[in-house]
């Protein structure tokens, strides 16, 4: 049909134009962050930086094939995933049954827990009822916002923020009480300038948080990834990029 | 001085807004053509899709259209290309999601500004160009669009003036423009109010380099008129 | 096209589409009396009048209202004193900072219109008003600021619905408006197509209740300029 193979050159010259897929060279397209100290962020040059970006190098390294890490904002992760945008996800994800429903994730690469920080001149314990009324935060999209969300919403007032980083701007102007993050990007926030002033809040929980590797269901690439996991790990190439950031297993 | 730290990175981001700004002024423009042309047509289907065109851009935040387009698009192209017996993966990057979205907006608003043109040039020129044994399509190059030019130029100058704000919503989907370096910024330093306050400049700035060029193409191409 | 996930999350975005409602009937009354004075000073005869509501207006409508929302939100929480002044409760609320930002925005904006319509009212209305021997602020109470509102209604109603369409950046500073409730749920459901379609058919609906209202507020405000027949 004449319309039908015109509009299939034209559908091929604009996908042309807009396509910028490289599938075809077998390269793995591996989405991160960029906003999660010290997992994953942007240093001053603009370069991807972080515990996640290095787990990822040294995957592709193990795997032998090229790799491209690119910048994904966190409320987009999983729907960019399920549409090809690219192959993995290595940005500090949970495994959830949610997120499993959509999407595959390998073995864990590593693990923590939730846990509240607030002001250190904030003398309230987090139990529920201390909790009424404030304001609590976390970044949407993250177990630790549906955390608030299924949780708290009845009682406090919950904000849901874009990124981690307007978290933190929020706790130190004030507005929020105290917020809900994981705990090990918080232990290194603690430890910096704007955090000197807050503490943890009680003690951490949801500590079968397990941290994997999201991919596309029935993606071959699983395996590729749960083989060199294993690999780095084996040789200590693992034990040297968590010493970087840790000084303790966070395996 | 934190501010002369990120100058490089400002200066990029500023880069790519330009870009986007025009790259989407150029697609907009087609389809505020295209859009006035099909208001205009004499074909029913026609002026209802363009109807329906401008009434949903112009009812649905630009935010959500640039949030639809990125999220949206490669899964309805990919679901038409597979149609067609293509099936590998279609990229819709930031920039591309920003022009598609930033076009889209623009060409709404701009149908109207065209549509309003060629109904200020009065019939009788068209129908004098014709009696002097002009085609229509020799009508329309020669006699009609000139004209529309000058008549939407101050329309389309404001259109452009609102895509160049715009654009730092594409921001939000991780394209790398002065906003989102900006952003980026804050996240070191702490300090939004002088990084925010730069960003406002600068858009500042740009707004006034468009206004001036706006200007000098309406005296360009109102030359050979009397202006009283 | 999944309708279940619709009809399930729609009232939840019904909820976000009222935030959305009350954010641009607050603004948009509130930057409607701030674009009075600032009119009138635009078209004073002192240059020093004229010249702070044009670099104010110039500052609004040059930058994008993102920055806007950003420096009130999170710019302004940069300064101590800011926030150990007694406009703080207010500030560290995002609803807040939201009408402030819209109102101080579309203000510019509806102070232009204003202006517009003040400056096209034909010369001979004012000369017949100061031969009645009204003083000028009756003139610019009883006539002049009428017939102004008269003829801005259509433009002061696409305005609206620009703040509407403006609106939608509430949700970068955490609110729950339309848009912001439907991000919140596509981070739950994963679903954007069918939740943003959804929030796009709620805001079309609000821009044609905007429309209608503002044409039956036209003909009705307007009624004395309609053709006798």
């Amino acid at each position: 049909m004449k319309i039908k193979s015109f509009l299939r050159t034209a559908l091929l010259v604009s996908t042309a134009i807009i396509a910028v897929s490289s599938n075809a060279a077998d390269k793995i397209k591996i989405a991160t962050e960029g906003a999660w100290a010290p997992f994953n962020f942007i240093d001053q040059s603009g370069n991807l930086k972080g515990f996640d970006v290095d787990i990822a190098n040294a995957l592709c390294e193990k795997m032998d094939s090229p790799c491209e890490l690119v910048k994904q904002d966190w409320d987009g992760m999983i729907p960019a995933l399920m549409v090809r945008k690219f192959d993995a996800i290595i940005s500090s994800m949970s495994i959830t049954e949610d997120r499993l429903k959509k999407v595959d994730f390998t073995d864990k690469y590593y693990s923590g827990g939730l846990r509240f920080m607030g002001s250190k001149s904030n003398k309230l314990d987090i139990s529920k009822q201390s909790l009424k009324g404030k304001v609590i935060g976390a970044q949407r999209a993250t177990i630790a916002g549906l955390h608030l969300e299924n949780n708290y919403s009845d009682i406090a007032q919950v904000k849901l923020y874009d990124t981690q980083e307007a978290v933190y701007l929020d706790l130190v102007s004030g507005r929020l009480d105290v917020a809900l993050s994981d705990e090990l990007p918080t232990y290194d926030w603690l430890k910096g300038k704007d955090g000197a002033s807050f503490e943890f809040k009680g003690d951490s929980f949801a500590k079968n948080d397990i941290i994997g590797i999201a991919v596309r269901k029935n993606d071959p690439v699983k395996q590729k990834l749960n083989a060199a996991l294993a690999a780095i790990i084996a040789d200590g190439t693992y034990a040297d990029i968590n010493a970087k950031y840790f000084p303790f297993s966070i395996y | 001085m934190v501010l002369a730290d990120f100058a490089d990175q400002l200066l990029a981001g500023t880069w790519m807004t330009v870009q986007l700004a025009v790259t989407s002024l150029f697609f907009g423009t087609i389809l505020g053509l295209l859009g006035a042309g099909a208001r205009l047509s004499s074909l029913l289907p026609l002026r209802l899709i363009g109807g329906f065109y401008t009434t949903v851009i112009r009812g649905i935040p630009e935010l959500l259209v640039v949030l639809m387009i990125y999220f949206g698009a490669s899964v309805v192209l990919m679901g038409v290309a597979s149609q067609f017996g293509y099936d590998e993966y279609i990229e819709i990057n930031p920039f591309t999601a920003g022009v598609i979205a930033l076009s889209l907006t623009f060409g709404g608003y701009a149908t109207e500004v065209f549509r309003g043109a060629f109904q200020a040039i009065p019939e009788g020129q068209r129908e004098s160009a014709q009696s002097l044994g002009m085609t229509s399509s020799r009508t329309l190059h020669k006699v009609i669009l000139p004209q529309v030019w000058r008549y939407a130029l101050p329309g389309l100058g404001n259109l452009f003036l609102i895509l160049l704000k715009d654009t730092a919503l594409v921001s939000v989907i991780g394209l790398e423009d002065l906003m989102r370096k900006t952003t980026a910024a804050v996240g070191f330093t702490r300090e939004p109010f002088t990084f925010y306050l730069a960003a406002a400049f600068i858009y500042l700035g740009l707004t006034v380099i468009s206004m001036v060029a706006i200007h000098s193409m309406e005296r360009k191409s109102n030359r050979g008129l009397e202006v009283a | 096209m999944d309708w279940d996930i619709i009809i399930e999350y729609a009232p939840r975005l019904l909820d976000g589409a009222w935030l959305t409602f009350k954010l641009i009937l607050l603004s948009g009354t509130i930057g409607a009396l701030l674009a009075v004075p600032l009119a009138f000073g635009r078209i004073s005869e002192s240059y020093w009048v004229r010249s702070i509501p044009y670099a104010y207006i110039f500052f609004f409508r040059g930058t994008p209202l993102l920055v806007q929302i950003f420096l009130v939100y999170y710019g302004l929480a940069q300064f101590e004193f800011v926030r150990d002044s007694a406009l703080w409760p207010w500030l560290r609320q995002p609803w807040w900072c939201a009408i402030i930002t819209f109102s101080l925005h579309t203000a510019a904006y509806i102070a232009e219109i204003l202006r517009g319509a003040l400056q096209n009212i034909p010369k001979g209305e004012v000369e017949a008003c100061l031969t009645l021997g009204m003083s000028r602020l009756t003139m610019y109470r009883k006539v002049l600021l009428p017939r102004a509102f008269g003829m801005m209604i259509p433009a002061y109603g696409n305005e609206v619905i620009l703040m509407l369409k403006g609106s939608a950046l509430a949700s970068t500073i955490t609110l729950l408006d339309l848009t912001g409730m439907a991000r919140t749920i596509i981070a739950r459901t994963y679903t954007p197509v069918e939740i943003f379609f959804a929030a796009g058919v709620f805001y079309l609906a609000i821009s044609m209740l905007i429309m209608l209202l503002f044409s039956w507020f036209e003909r009705r405000y307007n009624a004395h300029q309609r053709p006798v027949m």
